[in-house]
């Protein structure tokens, strides 16, 4: 139901926003395709939620920390996809998952903390 | 090393318990802990030191100063940390030295490390240091063993000899993997087995390191994945204990001759195990904070005694503790 409701509710901008902007739908369209390639991890409590993320080909993922102490995100590949510097409160780091694969990852401080991104 | 510790049983570790963190002296028996309130203690340390002649050892722990931590769990923990330096400047008798059980800083940065440097300059001896994992979080931990590492091995372990004791600083806090625990790796453990071979068994031993040595509560990460190695090496000596920081509050255990402590902080606290849905700082009343922070006193009367810890906060309680009810 809720679901439904979203997806009704952002038809209903992109109606309107294709309506009264004319000329102007083609930034309304590349802004909504651009929202639909990207996703986000937040760090709560020494975890990352979701601790599985499946996205599509060519989205990017960012995690943000929401914790009083610092993370990382550190792939845990053999070579190495991807790793953050330092988060601390609040701060961000972002990849681009460009190939399909499943990306398993920990966050080096607190390895108790993993979280796999599924890219399909 | 006599046996007294006959009468050692449930009702008295339960009461030794409810001593910790109120102020209390610990004395290690055969590798078993006894509490007593610390007014008790101090009584019997005075005559001790009537007695004259007595060559004993003593040093002080820090832990967990997090220089550069300001959430709401405490803004100034520069403040702390001096209130806590303080304690130990105070003490009637001056420990020989001080042990920094890790995470000086809280995000490895240079300006962090200046200030720890620059408050803990404050004392006259020596002090030890064992990173913890806020302390190597940039640049593989280079900038910690440069300034604190001198003349350690690896990632800043090491061993020396203070009055007849044995002090090994071990380091568990870099190289951890994916969904595991504190580690202390196969270069150490082998550097343990040799350091330790040549000591014979009655040499007490004291072994400090960041993460606790023992599985405290694994779902948080509080444990070491290999410290069952090391404890190995360490079984055939008759006094072995194990001063820990991390976890931010007293806590101890006692297997055989093994006896581990871990510290309070002096930055901020953390919940019990499975208290709260993190181990994350954990706020408290301003006016309690400084009744959870603090640092450990440590001594051996002499060699053939049993260390006494002794957990003091940065502010007593006000009142006496509450008779225990057993």
């Amino acid at each position: 139901m809720r679901r439904t409701v979203t997806i009704a509710s952002v038809a209903a901008v992109l109606v309107l926003g294709m309506g009264t902007l004319g000329p102007g739908q083609k930034s309304v369209v590349a802004s909504a395709q651009e929202k639909t390639s990207a996703a986000d991890v937040k760090i709560d409590n020494f975890s990352f939620g979701p601790a599985v993320l499946t996205v599509k080909v060519g989205t990017t993922v960012t995690w943000t920390n929401r914790d009083d102490i610092p993370h990382t995100v550190v792939s845990t590949d053999d070579p190495q996809m991807f790793k953050s510097k330092v988060l601390d409160t609040d701060e961000k780091f972002s990849f681009t998952f460009s190939k399909a694969g499943t990306y398993p990852y920990f966050c080096s401080i607190h390895p108790k903390m993993t979280g796999r991104i599924v890219v399909g | 090393m006599k046996n007294d510790d006959k009468d050692w049983d449930r009702r008295g570790f339960l009461q030794c318990m409810a001593w910790v963190g109120t102020g209390a002296m610990w004395t290690m028996a055969s590798g078993v802990l006894k509490g007593m309130p610390i007014e008790q203690a101090a009584r019997g340390a005075m005559k001790m030191s009537g007695m004259g002649g007595m060559s004993g050892l003593r040093f002080a722990q820090i832990s967990d100063s997090h220089i550069g931590f300001d959430k709401p769990a405490n803004t100034d923990v520069t403040a702390t940390l001096r209130a806590a330096i303080a304690k130990i400047k105070a003490a009637p008798e001056q420990p020989s030295f001080v042990l920094h059980t890790g995470d000086l800083t809280h995000l490895s940065k240079p300006s962090e490390f200046d200030t720890l440097q620059q408050v803990l300059g404050e004392l006259s001896m020596p002090v030890f240091y064992v990173p913890g994992e806020h302390d190597v979080l940039e640049d593989d931990g280079k900038s910690y063993l440069q300034r604190f590492g001198k003349g350690t091995h690896g990632a800043g372990w090491q061993s020396f000899d203070q009055g007849g004791v044995h002090f090994i600083g071990l380091v568990n806090v870099v190289n951890l993997k994916a969904g595991g625990l504190g580690s202390l790796g196969d270069e150490q453990l082998e550097w343990l087995e040799q350091d330790v071979k040549r000591l014979t068994s009655s040499t007490p031993m004291v072994v400090f390191a960041h993460i606790p040595l023992w599985s405290v509560y694994p779902e948080w990460g509080w444990g070491t994945e290999d410290s069952a190695r090391a404890l190995a090496y360490l079984k055939r000596f008759g006094s072995v204990s194990v001063l820990n920081g991390h976890i931010h509050q007293v806590m101890q255990k006692v297997e055989g001759h093994v006896s581990f402590h871990t510290a309070m902080s002096t930055a901020f606290p953390q919940p019990a195990p499975g208290s709260a849905p993190s181990p994350g700082p954990m706020k408290v009343d301003a006016d309690r904070l400084k009744k959870v922070l603090g640092i450990s006193r440590m001594s051996f009367h002499d060699v053939h005694h049993p260390i006494a810890i002794t957990d003091v906060p940065l502010e007593e309680e006000k009142k006496t503790a509450a008779t225990v009810g057993l």
